[in-house]
C-alpha cells in the first residue's frame, strides 16, 4: 500500500501504518490531557474555596467551605416542623424547571408555527416580540406573585423568561429553511400543512436542539427567581432563607445542587443531540 | 411552428402566456406572449440568457406559479396547480438531509398520498437501475454530487409523471459528471417515453439532448426562434447526447444558436 491511499477518505489500508498508530496515540494523549486539565481546574477551585476561608484570607462567614456542604446536606435532609427537607426543595425546583422548560418549548414551537403560517401575524407581532424578549422579566416577579399566587408564579416566571427567546429562535430557524426545499415539495403539490410537517419542522431540528440548550438554563433561572418570592419551597427559597439568617452553608449547598441540576440537564440534552444528529 | 406536432393533441401547450411580477418599485414583465406546443414524447430544450425567464416558464408549466396572461394546457386541460402528470427537476438536488436516499426518493409519492408500498418498490427499482442500489439506506451527505442528482431524478420519476421539466439540472455539477449525467438522463427519459422540457443556458447541452431547441429573447422573454435538431447519420434514431456532440451537424446547430443568443447581447 502506497502513501497515496491515505488521501482517499474511504480507502483504508488493510493494516494500519506505524505512522497512523503514532498519530492515534498522540490524539489519545491530547484528549486525556484536556480531561485531566478540566478535573485539575475543578480541584483547584475547590481547594482555594476550602483553604482561603480557613486561612482567614477571606471571611468564612461569607463563603462557607466545600467540606461543609456534605454535612449540611445530610443535616438538611431531615427537615423540621416548619421547613421541608432539602430533597423536597430540590424536587420542587427540578419539577418546576422541567415543566416550565417543556411548556416553553411546546408553546414556542406552536406560536412560531402560527407566525410562519400567517406571515401577516408575524409582521404585526414582530416589534412586540422583540421588545418582550428584551424586557427584564424579573421585574415581573412581584406582579406574577400577586396574579398567580406563590406556587404558580414560579411556573409563570420560568415561562416568561424562556418563551420569547424560544419563539424568536425557532421562528428564525423556520425562516432559515432553504426556500428551494419548499419549492421542491410544492412541485409535488404539497399543502401548507405538509410543507410544515415534512420540510420546515424536520429541517429545524438543529434549531430546536440549540433552543433546548438555551432554554434549559433560562427555565432554571426563571424558577429560582420565582422561588425567591415564593413562601416556603424550592432551592431558590432555600438560598434566600439561608442568606437572611446568614447561614452560608445552606446557601452554598443549595447552589451546589443547582450546579448538579444544570449539569444533568446539559447531559440529557447532549445525549438527545447526539441521538438525533446521528441521522444527519 | 414545428412540423413534428401535426394533428395530434399536444402534451403541453402554452397559449399567449405572459407573466408579470409585482413589486413596490413597479411591475416586471418576465415573459410575454409565449405560444408553444410540445408533442407527446418530444424532448424540447429552451435556451436563453440568464434572467430571460426560462426557469419561470417551467414554474408556470408545473403549476406552482400562475400566469398573469394566457393559458397553459397539459393534455388539453388548463393547469390549475401542481399536477401528478408533471414532474419537475430543479437546479440542485435539494435532498432532505434528514431522510435516507430511499425516503428522499419517495417524498413525492408521500406528499401525493400514493400507495407507499408500491412507491418504495418503484423507488428501489429506479435507484438500483441508476447504480444506487447499495446506497438506499445512506444519508444524502454520504453521496457525491452526481449520485445525489441521480437520486433527484429517481425522486422525480418515482411518481411516474408524463412530462418532466428540467431546470438546468446539471449546472451544479463538475463538467465531467455533467456530460455523463446528461447522457444518462436523456436516455432514461427517452426510454421511458417521457415528454421533456429542458431549460439551460448551455447551447451544447441543448443541441445534444433535445430534438427541438427554442430560443428565448431577453426580458421580457418571448419565443425568438424554434429549431428542429436532426442528425442524419444516426439513421432516423436519435444519437445519445454524448455521441451527438461528434455528429457533423452538431457544430452547425451550435453556431446558429450561438449567433441567435449573441444578437441579443448587442440588441
Amino acid at each position: 500500500m502506497s502513501k497515496v491511499d491515505t488521501a482517499a477518505p474511504l480507502a483504508s489500508p488493510a493494516a494500519p501504518s506505524p505512522q497512523y498508530l503514532d498519530w492515534l496515540r498522540q490524539e489519545r494523549r491530547t484528549q486525556l490531557s484536556i480531561r485531566l486539565a478540566q478535573i485539575a481546574l475543578l480541584i483547584a477551585i475547590l481547594v482555594l474555596w476550602e483553604v482561603l476561608p480557613r486561612a482567614h484570607i477571606i471571611n468564612p462567614l461569607f463563603t462557607s467551605y466545600p467540606s461543609a456542604i456534605w454535612p449540611t446536606f445530610v443535616e438538611l435532609l431531615k427537615g423540621t416542623a416548619h421547613q421541608a427537607g432539602i430533597l423536597t426543595h430540590t424536587m420542587a425546583t427540578l419539577f418546576a424547571t422541567v415543566i416550565g422548560f417543556m411548556a416553553a418549548m411546546a408553546l414556542g414551537v406552536a406560536i412560531a408555527a402560527a407566525l410562519w403560517w400567517w406571515n401577516g401575524l408575524y409582521k404585526v407581532l414582530d416589534p412586540y416580540l422583540v421588545v418582550a424578549n428584551a424586557m427584564p422579566k424579573t421585574a415581573f416577579v412581584p406582579i406574577f406573585y400577586i396574579w398567580l399566587g406563590a406556587a404558580l408564579s414560579v411556573y409563570g416566571m420560568s415561562l416568561a423568561i424562556s418563551l420569547f427567546i424560544t419563539i424568536l429562535m425557532i421562528y428564525s430557524g423556520f425562516q432559515g429553511i432553504d426556500p428551494n426545499k419548499i419549492k421542491l415539495a410544492q412541485t409535488f403539490g404539497a399543502t401548507k400543512g405538509q410543507i410544515l410537517t415534512k420540510v420546515v419542522l424536520p429541517g429545524s431540528v438543529p434549531t430546536l436542539i440549540a433552543t433546548l440548550k438555551v432554554n434549559a438554563g433560562l427555565s432554571l433561572v426563571g424558577v429560582v427567581v420565582g422561588e425567591f418570592q415564593s413562601a416556603n419551597l424550592g432551592l431558590g427559597y432555600l438560598i434566600l432563607y439561608g442568606s437572611q439568617i446568614l447561614k452560608m452553608n445552606i446557601v452554598m449547598t443549595a447552589i451546589t445542587l443547582l450546579a448538579l441540576m444544570s449539569s444533568l440537564m446539559y447531559l440529557a440534552i447532549y445525549w438527545l443531540e447526539s441521538a438525533v444528529m446521528r441521522r444527519r | 411552428m414545428s412540423a413534428a406536432v401535426g394533428a395530434a393533441l399536444p402534451k403541453v401547450e402554452l397559449r399567449d402566456v405572459g407573466l408579470r411580477y409585482f413589486g413596490l418599485e413597479g411591475e416586471t414583465e418576465a415573459l410575454k406572449g409565449i405560444s408553444l406546443k410540445v408533442a407527446p414524447g418530444e424532448f424540447v430544450a429552451v435556451i436563453g440568457q440568464s434572467g430571460c425567464g426560462k426557469s419561470t416558464l417551467l414554474s408556470l408549466i408545473s403549476g406552482i406559479l400562475m400566469p398573469t396572461e394566457g393559458q397553459i394546457l397539459v393534455d388539453g386541460a388548463p393547469v390549475a396547480g401542481p399536477s401528478r402528470k408533471v414532474g419537475y427537476m430543479l437546479q440542485q438536488d435539494y435532498l432532505f438531509e434528514w431522510r435516507t436516499i430511499l425516503e428522499n426518493a419517495v417524498i413525492g409519492a408521500e406528499i401525493q398520498g400514493a400507495d407507499m408500498t408500491r412507491a418504495r418498490e418503484r423507488a428501489a427499482q429506479l435507484l438500483t437501475r441508476y447504480g444506487l442500489g447499495q446506497f438506499m439506506h445512506h444519508l444524502p451527505r454520504q453521496l457525491s454530487g452526481g449520485m445525489r442528482q441521480r437520486v433527484a431524478l429517481a425522486r422525480t420519476l418515482c411518481t411516474d409523471p408524463d412530462v418532466v421539466l428540467l431546470d438546468e439540472p446539471f449546472s451544479a455539477l463538475d463538467s465531467q459528471t455533467r456530460l455523463a449525467l446528461a447522457d444518462e438522463v436523456a436516455q432514461i427519459l427517452r426510454r421511458e417515453g417521457k415528454t421533456a422540457i429542458l431549460v439551460t443556458h448551455d447551447i451544447g447541452e441543448a443541441v445534444s439532448m433535445a430534438e427541438r431547441v427554442i430560443v428565448l429573447s431577453r426580458r421580457p422573454g418571448r419565443v425568438k426562434s424554434d429549431h428542429a435538431i436532426r442528425f442524419g447519420n444516426a439513421g432516423g434514431s436519435r444519437p445519445a447526447p454524448f455521441a451527438a456532440r461528434n455528429e457533423p451537424e452538431f457544430n452547425g446547430y451550435f453556431n446558429t444558436l450561438w449567433k441567435e443568443l449573441e444578437v441579443h447581447v448587442e440588441g
